[in-house]
């Protein structure tokens, strides 16, 4: 799996590739926790590249939303497709959290 | 490719994941699994494998082993080890309909084994869990 973030408008677009799995599940949400420590209250999850997510990823991004909620902030997903998108469906990931078709869509809409 | 079962023993390690679900992905391949359907199952494996990992042998080690087979009726995983009983498939249901801060962390995994696959059963035999994963076969040949 691999992390990129980038910065717009106040906002970090976290693009992930590869698997999220029980193995690299923890890395995401280190490196989510050290832009939350730095104050970062915003973010888009860019998942087109996302082939494979199981429940410790589900997890990790659940404790890291919970946590951003904590603070006033917030977490959106752009880009969901494919089996990840099926086990947000199943899981009900898809109703928790706002979903978009691209990550220009997820930074149009206010907070 | 059919009636072959080949299996795969190794120590129940979260760090041996990998090894398991690429020993049950290239099976799968062999058994002509739609891709999609090939993806739920290697993460019900995973769920399977990983609560294994945490939960068999408290305070101590000890082995899993998978047995992947294909025939006509489907692709079969099974996977067996020697720890404490665990049924998996005795927890509750997670509640898919919370909102964020009313949902729980955990409990999906049990979840992603029931509905990803087709078929799923547990039973506790001369000292072992063994689940058994059923992907059935689909009108056009495909599992």
């Amino acid at each position: 799996m691999e992390i990129a973030c980038r910065t717009e408008n106040d906002t970090t677009i976290v693009k992930i590739t590869g698997r999220m799995d029980a193995i690299t599940a923890p890395s995401f949400e280190k490196a989510l926790n050290e832009r939350i420590a730095e104050g970062e209250t915003q973010f888009v999850m860019e998942m087109s590249g996302l082939e494979y997510i199981s429940s410790a990823g589900l997890r990790g991004i659940l404790a890291t939303a919970k946590a951003l909620k904590g603070k006033g902030g917030w977490i959106r997903f752009a880009a969901v497709g494919g089996a990840v998108k099926e086990v947000f469906d199943i899981s009900g990931f898809g109703s928790i959290f706002r979903m978009y078709d691209s990550v220009s869509g997820a930074l149009a809409e206010p907070a | 490719m059919e009636n072959e079962t080949d299996t795969l023993r190794c120590a129940a390690d979260v760090g041996n994941l990998a090894e398991v679900t690429g020993f049950v992905e290239a099976h799968a391949e062999r058994c002509a699994l739609d891709t999609g359907k090939g993806i739920g199952l290697l993460i019900a494996v995973e769920e399977a494998f990983v609560n294994v990992c945490h939960y068999a042998y408290p305070g101590g080690t000890g082995d899993v082993e998978l047995a992947c087979g294909c025939d006509r009726g489907g692709f079969v995983v099974t996977m067996m080890d020697w720890g404490i009983p665990f049924d998996i498939l005795s927890l509750p249901e997670p509640d898919t309909g919370a909102d964020l801060m009313g949902r729980k962390i955990g409990g999906l995994g049990v979840h992603f084994i029931r509905t990803l696959t087709d078929e799923v059963s547990y039973r506790r035999d001369e000292g072992r869990n063994v689940l058994r994963m059923v992907l059935q076969r689909t009108d056009d040949g495909t599992a």
